[in-house]
Parts: C-alpha cells; sequence; structure tokens
C-alpha cells in the first residue's frame, strides 16, 4: 500500500480532524490516500446521513403492508394479488445546479436502478422541483434544461411520468431542487435484497464501463455551494438511458431465475458504496481486483476506480457455478459483464489493484461505523411567524383580474408545459394523467389501480416547519384521496440548509416532528427516503423543503373518481371543516402581494381522516363525478383546476358563495382537510347522508356549466371570466414564461 | 386466425402496449420478436413498435435498419403482407426504404406527449381499411421527431396517390396548424407505401384501445389491420 494520507488531505476532502482521528483508530495504522478517498465519500452527509440519522428514527415505519422499510434501495409495500409496489424519491440537487440536462437525467437514472434493484420492473415516475423566479433567463435555463433531462431519461426508458410537481421561488435561484421519485411493481415473494452472506460467491460488475466521471460526486453532495460551483461540472456524471434500459432488461431477466444472491445499484461512491454496503448488511467481507473492472479510460489509479460514480453499472453477487447464466443473459443484451472479485468471511473490504493490496477496509467501518451527529439546534429569533389577516392587506379592486393573474401565475398556472415533455402514457396503464391530484396506473389483467402523489410546500415549512411537514403529508393523502385511494406507504426526500446552523437543525426536527404527527394520524408508515443537507449558496439556505411521496391502492381502478368536471348542471359541494380562509404563506400572498410570510394554517388531522374515509367511501359508492382537494390557492384554484380535462373538453361553473366580510379568506384560503366535488344532481342527498356518517361537513357552493367561470357572492355578480381566454392564460402561461 | 409479429430491438418500449392491443381488440395471438431472429415465416403482419430502437444513436430509426430482424420484414413487405409501424416503428421503416418521407424534429424542439385529433384520409392501408375517409379519432402522441419532411414533388406524389392516410386536425375535423404538433408538411401523421400494404403514424393507437386509458378509438386500427390480414 502507498504511504499514508496526511490530515491536511482528509481536511480537503471534507472530512473533519476528529474524523480523521477516528479512521486511524478503527484502522489501527492512518489511512493511505485511496482509503482516506473511500472514506471521504462514505462518511459524507449524503451517504452516511451523519446528521439526520437519530431524527429519521422518529418516523413511523410499520404496517401489516410494509414488506420492506428502510435501510434498502428502496421500500416495499404489499398491495394485495400477490404484488407488492417498490418505491423510493431521492434527490439530485447539486448535480442539477451544475448541469441541469444531465444532472436531472441522472436522477432519473439512479432512482430507478434503486427499483430494479429490488427486482421489481419500473412502472411509474414522479418528479419534484423547485427553482428560481422565472424572470432570470439563469433559472429559465435551470428549469427548462432539467425539465429536458428528466424527460430524455424516463421517455427513452419507457416508463411513464405519472405526477408530481413544481414551484419557483427567489430561494432557489441559486440552489434548485430535483427530487424524483420511481414505483416498480415485483412479486410480494420475490424481493431481492441487497445483502452478500455467503463466502466464496462471485461478485460481478455489470452493465456500463466504469471512467473518470462523477468522482467526488458524493462530497460534492455533501457541502455548501460557493460562486466556484460550476468550475465542479467533472463531478457530474453523464447518463446514458440507452444503456441503463438494456441493464434494467437483463437485470430483471436474470432475477427471474435464483442465479443471484443480492444486487446493488452503483450510485454515489460507486464500487466503494456497492461493496461495502453489501458485504456489511450481510456481516461478511469482499475482496475485488480492480485490474478486472472493465474501464473507459486508460490509466485510472485505485482511488479513480473506487470513487468512480459513473452511471449504469451494477454490482451482482451470483451464486457459486451459476456464472454461465449471467454471461448468457448479459451477452443478449451486449452488454459488459465481469467477476471481478468474491465475498470473502474475514468483514474486510480488500481491494487488489496491479498486484498490489491498494485498501484494506473493514466494511462496517465505512457503513455502520460512520459518525452520527446529535447537532445543535436552535429556535430562531423570528419565531413564531406572526399571523396574516386580511386586515393587513389591500382589497384587490378588480376581482376578474385578480383571479385571471392567479390562473396564470407561475404557482398555480397549468403545468402541462411540463408533463407534456415526459412520456405519461407509455405502458398503457395510466388511467389518471398528469394534471390532477394524483396519478393512477392500472395493471393489467387486475382491477388493482396504484396511486401516488409528490407533495411539499417550501413556504409553509419556513414559516412554521411543524405545520409545513404535517401539511405535506396531510396534503397528500388528501391528493389520494381525491382520486378515491387508500395510501398504503411513503417515502421522502428531506431538502434542507446547512445542518451545522442550530436554526437549520431546528428547522429539520421541527420538520420531521409535524410529519411524523401526520403520518401517524394518518396510519401511513415511511418505508424510505433521502435526506439533501448542504442546500445552501453563497450563504444564503434553501426554505427547509420536505417533499413527501405517498403511494395508495384503489381496489378497482374504474372506480377512481375523475378530475375534472364531467357534466353540465352536476351540483358543486365543498366538503371539510370550516375556518378554512387562512392565508398566511398561501399562494394569493405571494402571487398577488407579493409577499411570503404569514404563519400557515393550523393542521386538522382528525378532520383529515374523516375527508379520506369520506372521498374514499363517496368513489367507492359513485357518487362523486369529479373531486380535487383544496390546497395553493384554495377554492379558487380548485375549480379552476378542474374546467380544463387533459382530452381538451372543458366545462364553465357558477360558484355561489356567502361572505359576510371580506372575500380573500373564502377564495383563496388555503385550510386543510378541503375538496371540492361535482356531484350528478340525483346523487346529492345519497352524498350528503354519507357526510353526515363520515363527520365531514358538506356545503353546496354552486353547479357545473355555461362558457365562463362565474362566481356570485351573497347573491350578486362578483367574477365572470369567459372560459377560451380563461383556458389559453391556465394553460400557457408556464410555457409562456419558461420560454420568454 | 391471424399470427401477429411485434419486433422487438434493443430500446424498444411500447412492445408490452402493442401486443396487449392486439390481443385484446382482436383476440388473435401475438408474438413478441427479438431483432436478432433471422425468420419471420409464417406471420401474416409485423408491427413495429415505439420506443428508442438502438437508443436512437446516428438518429431515430436510424441504426434499427442494420438489425438482422430487417431483412425478413423487407421480404415480408415485398411479398405483400401486412407491414405497420407505431411512432419509432414509422421512423423505422422510413429509415429502411420501406415508407417514404423522413422525420425532423419537433417543431417546439420538445418531446410532447399529449392526445391529439386524426382525420382519416383514405382506407386503402392495412391501417385504415375499416375506417371511412374524412372520420376523425383521437389518441396520444408521445415523440420528439415526428416532424414529417418529403421534397416537394414526393409530397405531390403522396398527395395525389392518396398515400397520406392520417392527417392532424381540429375538433371539426380542420387540418389547421394549432392542431399540428411537431410541424409536419401538411399536418401528415401517416403515411402507406404505393402498394397499400405498409403503413405507419407518429400517433399511438396502443394508447387508446380500452376505457380506462380514455379513449378507445386506437382499436379501429388494430381492427383494420386484423381485417386486412383476411383480405
Amino acid at each position: 500500500m502507498s504511504g499514508a494520507a496526511t490530515l491536511e488531505a482528509a481536511l480537503a476532502s471534507g472530512l473533519s480532524t476528529e474524523e480523521f482521528r477516528q479512521i486511524g483508530a478503527l484502522l489501527g495504522r492512518p489511512p493511505n490516500p485511496t482509503e482516506l478517498g473511500m472514506f471521504s465519500a462514505m462518511w459524507s452527509e449524503h451517504c452516511s446521513y451523519k446528521s439526520s440519522r437519530r431524527h429519521l428514527a422518529r418516523f413511523p415505519t410499520e404496517s401489516p403492508r410494509v414488506i420492506e422499510g428502510p435501510g434498502e434501495n428502496a421500500g416495499a409495500v404489499d398491495i394485495g394479488h400477490g404484488l407488492a409496489a417498490v418505491f423510493k424519491v431521492e434527490s439530485h440537487n447539486h448535480p442539477t445546479f451544475i448541469e441541469p440536462f444531465q444532472g436531472a437525467a441522472t436522477g432519473v437514472g439512479g432512482i430507478l436502478r434503486d427499483i430494479f434493484t429490488m427486482g421489481a420492473r419500473p412502472v411509474a415516475l414522479m418528479n419534484s422541483l423547485r427553482f428560481g423566479p422565472l424572470s432570470v433567463p439563469k433559472n429559465r435555463a435551470l428549469f427548462t434544461g432539467a425539465v429536458a433531462g428528466i424527460a430524455n431519461y424516463g421517455n427513452s426508458m419507457g416508463i411513464p411520468t405519472v405526477g408530481g410537481e413544481v414551484f419557483f421561488e427567489d430561494c432557489y435561484s441559486l440552489n434548485p431542487l430535483v427530487n424524483a421519485f420511481a414505483l416498480g411493481i415485483a412479486p410480494a415473494d420475490r424481493i431481492f435484497r441487497a445483502r452478500a452472506d455467503a463466502p466464496g460467491s462471485p461478485v460481478w460488475c455489470v452493465g456500463s464501463k466504469t471512467g473518470r466521471d462523477g468522482i467526488h460526486g458524493a462530497s460534492m453532495a455533501s457541502a455548501a455551494f460557493d460562486e466556484e460551483a460550476e468550475a465542479k461540472r467533472p463531478t457530474v456524471q453523464v447518463g446514458d438511458p440507452f444503456l441503463e434500459k438494456l441493464l434494467m432488461e437483463a437485470c430483471l431477466e436474470l432475477m427471474r431465475g435464483d442465479a443471484l444472491i443480492a444486487v446493488q445499484d452503483m450510485g454515489a461512491a460507486g464500487l466503494t458504496c456497492s461493496t461495502s454496503e453489501v458485504a456489511s448488511r450481510g456481516g461478511a467481507g469482499v475482496e475485488i481486483d480492480l485490474d478486472r473492472v472493465a474501464q473507459r479510460e486508460t490509466g485510472m489509479n485505485a482511488y479513480e476506480i473506487m470513487l468512480s460514480e459513473s452511471q449504469e453499472r451494477m454490482l451482482l453477487v451470483v451464486r457459486s457455478g451459476r456464472e454461465a447464466e449471467v454471461t448468457r443473459i448479459f451477452d443478449k443484451w451486449d452488454l459488459d459483464a465481469a467477476p471481478i472479485g468474491r465475498v470473502s468471511g474475514d468483514g474486510l473490504l480488500r481491494v487488489r489493484h496491479q498486484g498490489q493490496v491498494a485498501a484494506e477496509v473493514p466494511c462496517r467501518a465505512l457503513t455502520d461505523d460512520a459518525p452520527a451527529f446529535d447537532r445543535p439546534a436552535a429556535r430562531p429569533s423570528w419565531w413564531p411567524c406572526p399571523e396574516v389577516t386580511p386586515a393587513d392587506l389591500t382589497e384587490p379592486t378588480d376581482w376578474n383580474a385578480a383571479i385571471r393573474e392567479l390562473a396564470g401565475s407561475p404557482e398555480l398556472a397549468s403545468r402541462r408545459f411540463v408533463y407534456e415533455q415526459y412520456d405519461h402514457m407509455v405502458r398503457s396503464d395510466t388511467v389518471v394523467r398528469p394534471g390532477g391530484d394524483a396519478g393512477v396506473v392500472r395493471i393489467k389483467g387486475r382491477e388493482l389501480g396504484i396511486a401516488m402523489t409528490l407533495d411539499g410546500n417550501g413556504r409553509y415549512t419556513a414559516r412554521d416547519p411543524r405545520r409545513g411537514g404535517a401539511l405535506a403529508v396531510a396534503e397528500a393523502c388528501r391528493n389520494l384521496a381525491a382520486v378515491g385511494a387508500t395510501p398504503v406507504g411513503a417515502t421522502n426526500c428531506l431538502n434542507f440548509g446547512n445542518p451545522e446552523r442550530p436554526e437549520i437543525m431546528w428547522e429539520f426536527t421541527e420538520a420531521i416532528a409535524g410529519m411524523t404527527e401526520a403520518l401517524d394520524a394518518l396510519a401511513v408508515p415511511i418505508t424510505g427516503g433521502n435526506v439533501s443537507f448542504y442546500n445552501e449558496t453563497e450563504g444564503q439556505n434553501i426554505f427547509p423543503t420536505p417533499v413527501v411521496g405517498v403511494v395508495g391502492v384503489l381496489d378497482d381502478a374504474t372506480r377512481r373518481i375523475a378530475q375534472h368536471f364531467a357534466a353540465a348542471s352536476d351540483l358543486l359541494f365543498l366538503a371539510g371543516p370550516g375556518g378554512g380562509d387562512a392565508l398566511g404563506a398561501s399562494a394569493f400572498l405571494k402571487e398577488h402581494h407579493g409577499r411570503t410570510d404569514g404563519r400557515p394554517p393550523k393542521p386538522d388531522l382528525d378532520a383529515e381522516v374523516r375527508l379520506g374515509a369520506f372521498l374514499r367511501a363517496a368513489g367507492a359508492a359513485g357518487l362523486a363525478a369529479s373531486a380535487r382537494d383544496l390546497s395553493e390557492g384554495g377554492l379558487a384554484a380548485a375549480a379552476i383546476e378542474s374546467l380544463f380535462a387533459p382530452d381538451g373538453s372543458r366545462l364553465g361553473a357558477e360558484l355561489e358563495l356567502e361572505c359576510a366580510d371580506r372575500l380573500e379568506g373564502p377564495l383563496f384560503g388555503e385550510g386543510p382537510a378541503r375538496a371540492l366535488l361535482s356531484v350528478r344532481p340525483g346523487d346529492a342527498e345519497a352524498l350528503a347522508g354519507l357526510a353526515a356518517r363520515e363527520g365531514v361537513p358538506l356545503a353546496e357552493v354552486g353547479a357545473v356549466g355555461g362558457d365562463a367561470l362565474r362566481i356570485r357572492v351573497n347573491g350578486s355578480p362578483a367574477v365572470s371570466l369567459d372560459l377560451e381566454g380563461l383556458a389559453d392564460t391556465f394553460r400557457n402561461s408556464l410555457g409562456r414564461m419558461a420560454l420568454a | 386466425m391471424a399470427r401477429f409479429a411485434v419486433l422487438v430491438f434493443p430500446g424498444t418500449n411500447c412492445e408490452g402496449d402493442v401486443h396487449h392491443a392486439i390481443e385484446t381488440v382482436t383476440g388473435q395471438p401475438a408474438e413478441l420478436v427479438w431483432h436478432k431472429e433471422g425468420s419471420l415465416d409464417g406471420f401474416d403482419a409485423a408491427v413495429v413498435p415505439g420506443g428508442f430502437a438502438h437508443g436512437d444513436y446516428l438518429r431515430a430509426g436510424g441504426l434499427a435498419r442494420f438489425s438482422p430482424v430487417m431483412e425478413p420484414l423487407i421480404r415480408m413487405a415485398e411479398s405483400g403482407r401486412a407491414v405497420a409501424g407505431i411512432c419509432n416503428g414509422f421512423q423505422i421503416l422510413q429509415e429502411a426504404g420501406l415508407l417514404p418521407g423522413a422525420m425532423l424534429r419537433n417543431e417546439s424542439l420538445s418531446y410532447v406527449c399529449r392526445d391529439v385529433r386524426l382525420r382519416v384520409e383514405a382506407n386503402s392501408s392495412p391501417l385504415t381499411c375499416g375506417l371511412e375517409p374524412g372520420a376523425t379519432l383521437r389518441m396520444p402522441v408521445g415523440h420528439a421527431e415526428g416532424n414529417f419532411r418529403a421534397d416537394d414533388d414526393v409530397l405531390e406524389a403522396l398527395e395525389a396517390d392518396e398515400q397520406v392516410i392520417f392527417r392532424y386536425c381540429d375538433d371539426g375535423g380542420e387540418a389547421s396548424d394549432a392542431a399540428n404538433p411537431n410541424g409536419s408538411r401538411n399536418n401528415i401523421a401517416g403515411v402507406r407505401n404505393a402498394r397499400g400494404n405498409v403503413a405507419a403514424l407518429m400517433p399511438h393507437p396502443d394508447r387508446a384501445y380500452e376505457e380506462a386509458l380514455g379513449g378507445v378509438d386506437g382499436r379501429r386500427l388494430f381492427e383494420s389491420l386484423h381485417r386486412f390480414t383476411e383480405s
């Protein structure tokens, strides 16, 4: 082994003095430069979760449906019919800022590998995106580049992108967020786990060749950015979706037999992470010879090969004697596949290169022995955030203009510009397309449908992280209920600033507390996820942005609730508690008044539980012609979204509101646990009976029909917007802003 | 009984959709055929489905024509049996010289996935023989390179010979600019060869064959294909 690494080298690689000392103690000697690089990557925040681990332990993770909870490549829940849904969300924020197209594309590639590594065929994608305002040209480039990258990867893989969200705030200008979600289906009794526990088993590297791209990706994602960020472009990997498509097909074909013991994808920290994790999970060691790793470039040293994050590679642990099956299947798909070593019994990761031992480290030292911090958390001085009420605001003078402006605002305009670039119909299973509250895919030959949604509101969490965390979970569950689905499991991506700042850690722990309260109340377990810290550029932290992905089941996909008004003269009902007029941190405040302050609404988890049960029962009984949850933009936004169906058809509506005081609250308030339903007149009585039984207040608020969106207040006309003009504003504004 | 072959290249991703659509709509057996196969003997029709064959490297459909299965496919076309292409399958049939024209990138320069309306222009093809000219159908498109191009004289001949089988149109059946999702010349969405046994379109009938998918108009194309094999 080459000489000992210095403390200076350790500090430069992102490790602390104390961590360098710990490494020496674990090894009984100083690490050499290759080993130091391996520790630097594995002990990075990105790989080790050292600031978050103890807090994540608070999430509920169990239910009778959970097959695989946090800790594997992805979570898995039983969805009946002998099937499991395997899903996870993961961030690719830092690479996207450096190179938006490839950064976002490889985020999709990475999350898909996590899914098929478990033996599941991916059937749906979603993504949650945050950028700075589109008035800034650089933000337009980041936004359009990231969307094109996601489209390129997901479309080429032939997996539909069925949902997601995108929001714009100043705080994301220098630190955009790209969180990618994928969901796959596997036989419930054939979930693959990444555990190598049989010494002597051959270890294979398959897929792409290893190059110098992406070295230090994990460390890069674990540091705040400065103005040098763009010089880090070589640390971003370049994706090849075609190669990943072949790799996916080859792996799934191989997994139909029993030649494999374990599979682990190579993402952050590449060979180092995949070998040490697969061995330490199984309590084993692994010995590899880097000369047998297929390389894209000449002259790569051990450090580079061990830390390369070249995409589209997998590590396989093969049953001894079954190597020919691996060769046969990878030959069919014209992919590289080579044995590079064996599982060992001594617990060590031993790396040979050019006849020498280049590194020799206990696997557990890289994984389980990574440091875990209890970083100090401190409530910031601004807490609690003051409330904002209509009395603090100038009343709009022209309500038509105010509503039209909101319908075309970055916050509320249709996301058509984004989701029409994503193939959302491939696989011919998409039964609720993007543009609704949740995406739904069916499973051919069965009645079962799987619903999914991704939700998070950074503005809420910034002003009250506990409420924001709870509301993210509540909204996601509400979105599923709005299509008639029952939530069965959740994943989360926690995007936060620099955890070394106590106020950031306070935001983090408060958000987790709020999420946990809501997950407990709604009985939804977390099965996995991802934490992205250090979303800080030039000293500016992003809004704390927890993004929650919830997966639900529809026992009969044909009983899904439609997302758009169905027929003229259907009646409109507002379901949920009164007092929903809350304007703090609302979309209306942001888009009409240009302010992001105010305390977000207080979660009402009991009401959420009742509303969910009511919506599902209404859906199953066929009593709801359409439903929309009320969230950003309140009743006005829910009504506008319901007007324009994806097939191009449109239906007007007339809302009748009673309002004793100012109109902002009733129209744009974002109080939780509410939904807007359209109902055939003949079903209204049955729906009212159901609402009474479920304890959900129900108020008739108007009817579908006409060639405009009309709103009458206390019997007098207040708003009238013709559908033609409103359709253009709502459907086309985001595209106009993005391509300006 | 008719036997349908559904070709699968590395990177093809709509083979399952086409396979399921054929079996669901026609009740006839369909088989997936890997691109390294050297024979299509025994099949009455072949469909080249959508996706990204060979990664669409070089250009969309550009490498697929070097796959071994293309030789029997070309022989199948020469023998008068039905050959159909959807989306990437259209591009592959163009690159193989079985259909006229070429595809440029969409005018928007972006991938586009949404429902479009099509007007049936001619029923002289395997995909339209059961349809009435002038009828309109709704189904999704999903492509980045569907911008149909041909030289003026080629285009003129195609139109004169009624080789254009589908045009993008609006809800009123008008082939307007607004209804054109990709900038195709003359709003062309689908064409056939001169002999009338090879045809393709960019939109996806394989995504509109059951109510659950939001439309069933695609069924009519598979019913036509089935009828063609019986004629």
